[in-house]
């Protein structure tokens, strides 16, 4: 096997349900031992991707290979994956020990193979006093680590994972995001993952694809989503506080909008040929600078402070830019009040910078 | 301190309910009135059948019987003269039981494959078989009885005991894939994902994991059709011939004989030993019912 081509190819893939189109000429390459993460708001299309990559949903267009071979008319369990479920989907009747080599069973392993796999998914998991139990005496966590077992028995090329935290409170939520990488470092398996929780996303993804109505926006490393989003939706999308957008005009070296203006030295353009026109300039809350670091800043202004909203580490001032509200991040320990002028700063480099017409980065 | 200003004593913890507050004896006594009224006629057969003729032409119905006797309901059962013979229902009990096990093993198994099959893997066209179905449970029975009794003769099952069972099975078929059908599109789709991604397939998902879920709704399935195939009077009348006449039938012409005297103690024995069925079913897994009828009903 070619160890550089990729672990999972999706050619054109369109699906229509009726006449929705739900994924619309959908092509992804996923590498070898890659954590692919599909983000998107619900009704985008990540879950039904992931259907159609597990074989649960036929593909109206189009071919899907996983570990090069052409499996777009494979039935689920011969096509190399194991996958967990929001709802862990765990057999009420059975024992955790029946849920994980009920899949073993189905494909005739035999019985000490069987009993050799199930106590190392046990063991990996930390799930071996529950081996006797059933599903209805085991707490969230518990269940959705069976479930993830059960996809590791079966020895599979790729994991997929249909919203696995969802259904888990906060804490539990972040020790197991925690796991699940720690576990990922440990198989190196391909593995794909959706959800709606951009801290999932950015926290276990090599690559994230962030979707918008069945097509793919923006694909690419949780830094590069993050600091260079390739348009206005995934910048919007990306980020909590939001990014701040100012509409204005940019000539081809400055943003104007009102009269703030702001010279784009050290912006990294997208092409050779910055196009000047309407344009719309992102700024992240976390990057406009306040206090001491305000004097350093390539551009300084001064706003009035609207609202304060103190959550502990950080607190988030509200405020008025260029017609437009504007939200800062500021450490927890600052003492801003309602009213207050605030001197603020920010670094050029550090934006985004999107064509109004096509909200493409400029 | 604010807190001494608070009196101490007053109402404190759950506010004390009245045994006897005018919402507690009107519904306690529309019920015992109208449990009364349902009753009657069970005391009423049950004091009948326990008396003796001379007794019963005194006309006190509702008098508990002086001398206690069980003559009427051993004839019932064994002594009854229907037409011809004078064994008794015990003749009907069997033919029932024999029309009523295949009947009911055959209309459950095929439904709650239906069922499933019609829930979980939709196929071309299987909305529009599922409507067609339905359909056939708002047609009155009357009007396929003679088309049936034909289809039965070209089969050359028409007064066999195989044909009624057919027939049971066939009428049974709407209602039951409708409540099979309902039951497991209310499972969570994604147990039935995950054993399709664990290679299960149609009958592995089938017998290893829906069966094992569904036990309510089989239970379900059971009661209704055991009842509905225990009393039917109908198809047994028409398809089978006396030999087999099931037990509704023959309890029928035990009542309805027109020769002699009317033996009303044997009549209520014989009505009473026929509805014991249905009844013991109903005492045995009433809870079920309510759970599979209340898990049946919530999804379309």
């Amino acid at each position: 096997m070619n160890m550089h081509a990729p672990s999972v190819r999706i050619r054109d893939l369109d699906l229509q349900f009726g006449d929705v189109k739900v994924l619309k000429s959908l092509s992804l390459d996923i590498r070898q031992g890659e954590f692919l993460v599909l983000l998107g708001s619900s009704g985008c299309g990540k879950s039904t991707l992931l259907n159609c990559i597990a074989g649960l949903l036929e593909v109206t267009d189009g071919q899907i290979f996983i570990q090069d071979q052409n499996v777009t008319w494979k039935e689920p369990s011969e096509r190399g994956i194991g996958m967990v479920f929001q709802s862990y989907a765990l057999y009420p009747q059975m024992t955790v020990e029946g849920n994980l080599s009920f899949g073993l069973k189905n494909a005739r392993v035999p019985k000490a193979e069987i009993a050799a796999r199930v106590a190392r998914a046990a063991e990996i998991l930390q799930i071996e006093p529950l081996l006797k139990r059933k599903p209805g005496a085991l707490s969230g966590g518990q269940r959705q680590r069976v479930a993830i077992g059960r996809a590791l028995v079966r020895d599979v090329d790729v994991f997929l994972f249909d919203e696995p935290l969802s259904n888990l409170d906060a804490k539990l939520r972040a020790d197991l995001r925690v796991e699940l990488k720690r576990l990922h470092q440990q198989l190196k398996n391909t593995m794909i993952y959706v959800t709606h929780d951009q801290v999932e996303a950015m926290t276990l993804a090599d690559r994230i694809a962030i979707m918008r109505g069945g097509v793919i926006m923006q694909l690419g490393t949780p830094d590069e989503i993050y600091n260079r989003p390739q348009n206005r939706y995934v910048a919007d999308f990306i980020g909590s506080p939001s990014m701040n957008f100012i509409d204005g005009r940019f000539d081809g070296e400055t943003f104007v909008a009102g009269d703030l203006a702001i010279p784009m030295q050290g912006y990294r353009f997208s092409s050779e040929s910055a196009r000047a026109g309407q344009a719309t300039i992102g700024i992240r809350p976390e990057h406009v600078v306040t206090g001491e670091l305000v004097e350093r800043a390539p551009v300084q202004t001064t706003v009035t402070v609207n609202l304060v909203e103190p959550t502990g580490p950080d607190t988030l001032v509200y405020a008025d830019l260029a017609g437009g509200p504007l939200r800062i991040r500021m450490d927890g320990h600052a003492q801003v009040r309602a009213g207050d002028v605030l001197p603020i700063g920010f670094e050029p480099s550090r934006a985004s910078l999107f064509d109004a017409e096509t909200e493409e980065r400029i | 301190m604010a807190d001494t200003a608070l009196p101490t004593h007053g109402p404190r913890g759950p506010k004390p309910k009245r045994a006897l507050s005018r919402t507690n004896i009107i519904v306690y006594g529309t019920l015992i009135v109208v449990s009364l009224y349902y009753l009657l006629p069970l005391w009423v057969m049950v004091m009948t059948s326990l008396k003796g003729m001379p007794e019963i032409r005194l006309g006190n119905i509702f008098a508990p019987p002086v001398e206690i006797t069980f003559e009427p309901w051993a004839r019932a059962w064994s002594g009854a003269c229907t037409g011809i013979n004078c064994d008794g229902l015990s003749r009907g009990f069997g033919n029932s039981v024999q029309i009523l096990l295949p009947s009911l093993a055959l209309s459950v198994a095929i439904a709650s494959v239906n069922g499933y099959a019609l829930a979980n893997w939709k196929f071309k066209g299987s909305e529009v078989f599922f409507t067609i179905l339905i359909l056939g449970a708002f047609i009155p029975y009357q009007v396929m009885l003679y088309p049936m009794v034909i289809i039965l003769r070209e089969l050359g099952l028409y007064g066999n005991l195989w044909g009624l069972v057919l027939v049971h099975t066939v009428f049974g078929m709407p209602i039951l894939t409708l409540l099979f059908r309902n039951y497991f599109a209310g499972m969570p789709e994604e147990l039935f994902k995950a054993a399709r991604v664990d290679g299960a397939g149609f009958w592995g998902i089938y017998f290893r994991i829906m069966l094992p879920m569904s036990l309510p709704i089989f239970v379900v399935a059971m009661i209704l059709q055991v009842t509905g195939i225990w009393n039917d009077f109908l198809f047994g009348v028409i398809f089978t011939k006396p030999e087999i006449y099931p037990m509704t039938v023959q309890l029928n012409n035990i009542v309805n004989s027109v020769q002699g005297v009317k033996e009303y103690n044997v009549n209520m024995a014989a009505t009473l030993l026929t509805g014991l069925v249905p009844l013991v079913i109903y005492f045995v897994s009433g809870k079920l019912f309510v759970r599979g009828i209340a898990a049946g009903a919530v999804k379309g």
